[in-house]
Formats: C-alpha cells, structure tokens, sequence
C-alpha cells in the first residue's frame, strides 16, 4: 500500500523551489541550573529533496538539540528558541502554531531516534505502533493499519512479519528494534527523515547493516535524509554532503567526500583522524575535552585544542567562508584554513 | 499467559494458608485457658470443659492445628457465643455492606486519585499543581476516624445534610465512603502525578510525538497505560489497607459490616466471630491482589512473557 | 567527559522541565525539612514539659467545670485553653499526655519493628538461600494481611496495655524495614569493598557490622520517618476502638473516642487532639517526604 495522498495545506514535492529544509542562523538556548546556556548558535544549513546530509560532531556540538527544533521535540519551557528561521518547503514552521509543526511530524518528517528499546512503548505491539500514524492520521482501520505494518516490517527486512507483527518490543533484538523505529518513521512516504544517532545504540556488525538499509530506502523513497552521527566512519558511504558542527556552531560544510578528503578546519581533521585509514601517521585523535557550553572559550571556542591555534583564533571569532582553492561548495570557519589544508596534503 | 494464571493462584493459596496458620498462632497466644476467657469467671466447670472439647484444646497442639486447617477448609470456625448460630454465617451475612463500602472508597480513591493526578501532572508547577499536592499532603495524614466525626459534626449535626450513622440509602454510604477514600485518593493522586512525570520524559513519548500524534493520544493511551502499571499493583494493596479501614469507620459511622461485627465480638470474646471475619477480609484481600497480579500482566507484557 | 558536555547531555536529552525542580530541591536544609522539623521539636519539648506544667491526673473529676468550651475560665478564674470534657477533666493536659503516650508508643514500635526488621533483612539479603526463602515468604504472607486487621487480633487476644500496643504495631510494622534492609544488603555485599574485607579474612560479623549495616542507615532512617506518622496513626484507630492504651495513660485516640458520644453538645473535646494528632503526622510526612527525595530519589515507590 503507497500513500500518495499528502495533508492538505502542503503543496505536492517539487511544486515549490529552493531546498526541502532550510536552517537560517538558528540560535537555541537551554535554561539550567546556573543558568542559560546557548546550545545552538546562529546554525545555517540546507537539506535539499532527496539528498542525504550527515551533520557530524561530538556530543554537546548541538546537532541533536537542532534536530528537535526541526520536529518542535524541544523540551519546554527550558528550551527557547532565541532567534533564525526553520523552513520546511518554504514555510518557516517557527513562524507557525506548535500545532503545525506537528501536523506534518509523522507524514512528511519522520525521526528516527538513537535508542529503539527506550523509543518503542514496551506496552504496545510493534504492528500497533507502526501502523498508528495511518490509523490515526487517516482514520484507517485496525485491520488496514495492520496490514500496512506488516507490509512496512517487510520492507525494512524484519523476517515473518506475519508473527512478529504482534510481539512487543523487548521481544526483538536491538537491530530488529531498530529496522522496526525505520518502519514506523517511514510507514507515511515522509519527504525528510532524521535519523538521530541511528545506529550509536547497536551492535558494530549491526551497525553497517542498518546504515546500509537507510541508504537503500532513501534511494528507493527518494526521500531526503539527514543523518546525525558523531562516527563520520558511518555516514562516509552513504551521505552526499557533510555538516560538521562545534559548540553549537557550523564549523565546516561540504560534500563529504570533499571534507573528507581535503578537511580545511583543524576539528573536521581531527574527526577523520579519528578513523583508521591504514596510515598510521595520520591516526591523530583530537586533544583536550568538548567545551563547557556555559564558559565557551573566546574567539574559535576550538583554540585551546587546536594545533593551529594563534592570538588571531583567541580574540576574533572566525565566520564560515570557501574554503581557499578548493570548490565552492566547501565552506570554513577557520581563520587558519590555508595552513590547516597545506598540512593534510602533506 | 496460563502458566503465569497459575503460578499466580498457586501463590494465592500459600498465602492464604499463611494467614490461616498466623491466626491458629495467635489465638493460642491468649494468656491462660481461652475457654475460660470467653466464658469468663462465673462459668461452671463443665461448660468450661465442654467448650474445650468443642474448641479442640483438649488436643496436642500439632493435631489441634491440622483440625484448624481441616476446619478453615469447611469455612467452620464454629457457633458465635454472643449471636448464637453459625460464626461464619454471621460474617457472610454482613460482608456485602462491607463490601458494599470498601468499593464505593475505592472507586473514589482511584478515580479522584488518578483525576487529579494528571491534572497536577499536566499542570505541573502551577497554582492548581500546588494546591492540588498540598491538598494531598494534609489528606494523606489526616486519621480517617477523626475526619469521620468531623464530617459527621459538620455535614451531619451542623448541616443536617446527610445521616450521620448507619446504611440503607445511597445518602448513608457517601460519608463513610469519603472518610474512609480519603488518605488513598490522596497516595493514588501522588502515585499517578509522579509516574506521569516521569513518563512523560521518555524516549517513546518523543517517539509518539514525532509520530505527529496530537498530545491528547501522547498523553491517552501512550503515557497514561505505562503510567497505570505501578498504579495498579498498588491500588491492590490499597484495597487490604481499605478493608483494614472498614473496622475503624464502620465504627464510626455505625455501619452494619464485617468490621464493626469483630470489634463488638471482640468485647465479648467472641474469637468465633473474630476469626472468622479477620479470615474473611484476608480472603478477599488475596482474591483481590490475584486479579491485580493478573491484570498486571496484561497491562505491562514484560511480566507477563518473563521466564 | 567534562561536567559541561555531561550537563547539556542532560538537557538535550527531553526531560529538561526536570531541572528547575531538581534545582529547586538542592542540597540545602530547605523549608520542607526545617519546617516539619520546629513542629516536631515543639511536640516532643510540650510531650517531656507539658505534663509536668499542667499535671494530668487521670482519675480527677471537676463536675463544676464540666464541658467548658475552649478559652474559657474555671469558677476559680483559670483559663482552660483547650477547653474541659465531661468529667471536667482539662483538655490541653489530656492533649500532651496523650502528645507523650503517642509519641513513646510511635518511637518505642520504630525502634523494636526496625531492630526486627533489619536483622530479618541482614540473615535474608547476607546469608540467603532458605533462610532467604522462608523469611521473605513470611513477610510476603504477612503483606496479605491488612495490617490494621492483624493489630485487632492481636490485641484482641492480649489484651490492653501500652506495651501491648508496641508489641502488636512492630509486629505488623517489620516487614518494610526487612524489605530495604535486605535490597541494601544484597546491592552492597558483593561490592569491591566488600569483597576486599572478606579477602583479608574478615569475619561475617565483621563485614556486616563495618561494610553492610553503615550503607543501610540512610534508608532506615527515612523508612522510620516516613513510617511513624501511619504508626501513631495506627496507634490513635487501635486506641479509638478500645483495643490500644488503657484509659488510665489515655492516648489521642482515646480521647477522641472519648468526645464521640459529646459530638453535638461539646464538639471539642474529639476535634482538638484530633487536630494535634494531624499536626503531628502531616509534619512527618512531609519530612519523610523531603528526606526520601533528599538522600534517595529511587525509593519512590515505598
């Protein structure tokens, strides 16, 4: 069973110009105990249809707290959004009622969550809870919903979903948990999915099995993809285009192979020499602790764990701009980016 | 879901022959001759040995226990002294006003409970969040029997809006009732408030509403069903505490139940009486807990498929 | 991991609306501990002062000053606080000798049902297997029986005295120090610590006097506040039905039983100790309450 229908108010894919999801200069800030600190700073990107991003960087860079912006997960009255735009096929959903938002959760962006065990209900069968958004959504019946379950497990590769429509779910493995959380996300055609950490939570032999199912349902689907990740060794194959974030900031963009090649911020190179790639020179993991959000460093919060640090880096704090000699596409905010790219060729 | 049904009433009945057997130990724990207790001093010898050989006593204690237990099974706990007749049916004739009362409380205290639990969880941090834990925080140490009389000073003397005292009308059950519901509502709403909170911050409640679920279905049935587990394993022991309650309200309010029959055999040594309706109550209890169990385990599947 | 990625974790992670109420709870001495805390300390001082001010003596009678309402003055001019009962007994003295019997029967029962149930728990959690088994069933069964009905009984068969009523309440009262006791035994004792000592040739006793019984204060302590309210409570229903404390050292519940019958013609005499005894409990609650979420929010449940 497709669907085809879409809710009404939303124009039909393509009608409209200009990417699918654009962030423009997103600021999000938490309340805590010793008070406010910005967890997302002035955060620009765009997803276009179809196209699969990875947005990369260690916990507390911001990535996650931008992806529950995007779906209005943001926890309140702590999380506030202190300014930019969030714009969904062209309508800016901060601009909206809450109620928006949600309306197009489910159908046409779908998240799919770190942890399948904590993000299923241990009360409800597997089929009820991938089959809910249709049966809630478009009032179709149990039976319907049912069916439409099964088909979906099928397709995300679950084995005999006639039986295992009806188990619950600490009755599957964590990688069938997770086949089952892609099931439910995909289960209305969504044009974008969030995948939150998808496989963090998994088995290393798993994880490459279910990266690879995402890879082949976004080609099938077509459907845009963002993958959240801190393991840049698990997007490297299946993403077109790399975000890199730090403290809450866009450090480095372009497509991935670009940035993986050719890193021109000291923090994305650090990431790659995270991974092993048989030179052994270059296994650099990066130095030094993530930054506390609440007494952020001045200038490049990355100074004090950057080789390529100088009183430029501590004072000014650098924008993102082309990378020097390399395609437009890539961008930088690095003050130091020549030398950083120098140092990679050799 | 069968072997689970059946551990369960194995259980059931352990248990119930544990209160069996701690009753057995502590009428033998009666200082002195229990025959001449319940007779007191101005019975003849005779009566007195020939209440000892209806009683058993004339027994080593291991036959006089294994007598009990085969008695226990007959539901024959022997004649009331003071009433005459058969014991138990004395009991059996006044459970259903017990009965009768201790469900209307519990009903209170699961609906207002539950109710305003949500409410508060809904709410929380605001005025009606606090007013309504504060509310709870008194009522939940307020004695039962003192809040009885209050109300029957108040509703029933000063008000004259309902009967103080006794049962035939819906009007005579809903004081006693209140009184008796009270400190539960006030543990329920508690329990709900907090399970919910707690819930809320769940990864599957993230799940529901990036589903685009409206947050009336978050809340009804994805928080509130995982929310409830807890809740009914202990509205369950809150029925045994209920009952228990019965004897001090029915007291109270002079209401024709099982409670206010053991107090008054109680003063005339009644331990027909007493047994019997002490055995009764507990029955009931583990009936009660036995459906908890098994309601349990269709709520939460985890209990249920375990082992 | 420095505090800061551990913090925003935390926040990121949807349960942020949590953090104002943890900030609010803190580490301090707040209001919901010192305040139950005055209230309490005032009870005990007026429990050991009170009778000694204002004697009660249970047997006097003043039939000219019956009944008098409260804040009323005797034929000789003194003023009765609380007013005087049927007998002309006056009431704020029967109020804290009854403070003095509740308060000794409450930390009397605590004391005896804790000592109960912590060795129950130590034999079940340390050494296990059948001693384990059978103790844990006993309490299991004892669970099933409505607390307040195995007090009746109890009294019942042995009749009325203030140590009777001690006995009866820690009977019925055991089972939930066992119960901690023993999840704190068995979460402890196989702790490194633990096993260092054993490995130097520690005895049992030892071990379970330096290692276990130590981690086993904390919850104790806040089971036997959040337990004394409901056994004064128990107490006060045991006394109002004529099975608790003997009229001669008459307790709250005594008293209250005692103004039943006077219900329209002196509404004071059951609603004044009445009030004292809600005090009292209301107060330990809400320190139990702060207590428990002070030193172990995990213990919600109990």
């Amino acid at each position: 069973m497709r669907l085809a229908e879409r809710p009404t108010g939303t124009a039909a894919p393509g009608t409209r110009t200009g990417p699918l999801l654009r962030v423009q200069d997103l600021s999000v800030s938490f309340a805590t105990g010793s008070g406010r600190l910005r967890a997302v700073d002035g955060v620009s990107f765009d997803v276009g249809a179809g196209e699969t991003v990875a947005v990369l960087g260690e916990s507390g860079s911001g990535k996650s707290v931008t992806a529950q912006t995007v779906m209005g997960l943001l926890p309140r009255p702590a999380g506030r959004i202190d300014g930019g735009s969030v714009s969904f096929d062209g309508v800016d959903l901060l601009d909206r009622p809450d109620s928006y938002t949600r309306a197009l959760c489910g159908t046409d962006i779908a998240m799919i969550f770190q942890d399948p065990l904590s993000s299923l209900n241990p009360v409800f069968r597997v089929g009820t809870q991938i089959g809910e958004t249709l049966r809630r959504r478009r009032g179709v019946s149990r039976r319907k919903a049912r069916e439409h379950a099964i088909e979906m497990m099928h397709r995300v590769g679950i084995p005999a979903p006639e039986k295992r429509v009806d188990d619950y779910p600490h009755q599957f493995s964590g990688g069938m948990r997770q086949r089952v959380m892609i099931a439910m996300a995909l289960s209305m055609n969504p044009r974008l999915v969030i995948a939150d950490e998808p496989t963090t939570a998994l088995d290393v032999t798993v994880q490459a099995q279910i990266m690879s199912l995402l890879a082949d349902l976004q080609r099938e689907e077509g459907m845009a993809l963002v993958l959240i990740t801190h393991d840049l060794g698990v997007v490297a194959d299946v993403a077109d285009r790399a975000i890199l974030m730090y403290a809450g900031r866009v450090v480095e963009t372009g497509p991935i192979r670009e940035v993986y090649d050719h890193g021109a911020h000291p923090y994305s190179v650090g990431l790659m020499g995270s991974l092993p790639t048989g030179d052994q020179d270059r296994l650099t993991p990066i130095t030094g602790a993530p930054p506390d959000l609440r007494q952020l460093p001045t200038g490049c919060s990355f100074h004090p764990r950057c080789a390529f640090a100088t009183d430029r880096c501590r004072t000014e704090e650098p924008v993102l701009r082309p990378a020097p000699d390399r395609p437009q596409a890539h961008l930088t905010a690095c003050h130091h980016a020549e030398e950083v790219l120098a140092d990679g060729i050799r | 879901m069968v072997a689970y049904i059946v551990r369960r009433l194995l259980f059931a009945a352990f248990v119930m022959w544990g209160a069996v057997t701690i009753v057995f130990i502590v009428l033998r724990m009666v200082p002195g001759d229990p025959a001449l207790v319940m007779l007191g001093p101005d019975a003849s010898p005779d009566e007195i040995a020939a209440l000892r050989e209806s009683l058993g006593l004339t027994e080593p204690i291991p036959q006089q226990y294994l007598h009990y237990l085969a008695s226990s099974v007959r539901l024959d706990f022997g004649d009331s002294i003071r009433l005459g007749g058969d014991a138990m049916g004395h009991v059996l004739e006044r459970m259903p006003m017990t009965i009768q009362l201790s469900v209307a409380a519990l009903m209170f205290a699961v609906v207002f409970g539950i109710g305003f639990g949500i409410v508060a969880a809904l709410r929380v941090n605001t005025w009606a969040d606090r007013v309504i834990t504060v509310t709870s925080l008194v009522t939940h140490s307020l004695p039962s029997f003192w809040v009885g009389l209050v109300l029957i000073l108040m509703l029933a003397r000063g008000l004259q809006l309902l009967p103080s005292g006794g049962a035939g009308s819906f009007a005579h059950l809903l004081l006693p009732a209140f009184a008796l519901a009270l400190p539960f509502t006030a543990m329920v709403m508690r329990l709900t408030r907090s399970g919910l909170l707690e819930v809320i911050n769940e990864g599957y409640i993230a799940t529901a509403r990036s589903k685009g679920l409206s947050e009336r279905v978050v809340i009804f049935p994805h928080a509130i069903r995982n929310a409830l587990i807890p809740i009914v394993t202990v509205v369950g022991l809150y029925f045994g505490a209920i009952l228990g309650g019965t004897v001090v309200i029915e007291t109270v309010f002079a209401w024709p139940g099982v409670g206010r029959l053991i107090v008054d055999s109680i003063g005339f040594r009644d331990y027909g009486v007493v047994q019997s309706g002490i055995l009764v109550i507990a029955a009931i209890f583990v009936m009660i807990n036995l459906i908890v169990d098994i309601l349990y385990g269709y709520l939460d599947p985890r209990v249920r498929l375990a082992r | 991991m420095t505090g800061g990625t551990e913090l925003i974790e935390t926040v990121a992670a949807p349960m942020a609306d949590a953090v104002p109420e943890r900030v609010r709870r803190g580490r301090g001495w707040g209001p919901r501990i010192w305040i139950p805390l005055v209230v309490v300390a005032f009870y005990v001082l007026a429990a050991i002062f009170g009778p000694m001010i204002v004697t009660f003596d249970p047997v006097a009678t003043d039939t000219a000053n019956r009944l008098l309402p409260p804040l009323s003055h005797r034929d000789d001019g003194s003023l009765v606080l609380f007013g005087t009962d049927q007998v002309g007994q006056d009431l704020l003295a029967q109020t804290m000798q009854g403070a003095r019997v509740s308060m000794l029967v409450g930390v009397a029962t605590l004391l005896l049902a804790g000592f109960i149930g912590v060795v129950v728990g130590v034999v079940s959690g340390y050494f296990g297997r059948w001693a384990d088994a059978v103790l844990m069933r006993v309490a299991d069964i004892q669970l099933t029986f409505p607390g307040i009905l195995l007090a009746i009984l109890i009294a019942a068969v042995i009749g009325q005295s203030v140590l009777n009523v001690v006995l009866i309440l820690a009977i019925s009262g055991w089972v939930t120090f066992a119960r901690v006791t023993r999840g704190q035994v068995l979460a402890t004792k196989n702790r490194e610590y633990v096993d260092a000592t054993r490995t130097l040739g520690a005895s049992n006793w030892h071990i379970i006097r330096t290692c276990i019984l130590p981690a086993c204060t904390a919850p104790i302590l806040v089971i036997a506040t959040l337990d004394i309210g409901s056994v004064i409570l128990a107490e006060a229903a045991l006394s109002f039905l004529g099975l608790g404390t003997p009229a001669s050292t008459p307790s709250w519940g005594v008293t209250i039983a005692n103004g039943r019958n006077l219900l329209s013609s002196a509404w004071w005499v059951s609603t004044i100790p009445g009030i004292c005894l809600a005090i009292l409990v209301v107060s330990f609650g809400i320190l139990g309450d702060a207590l428990r979420d002070r030193f172990d929010p995990k213990m919600k449940g109990i």
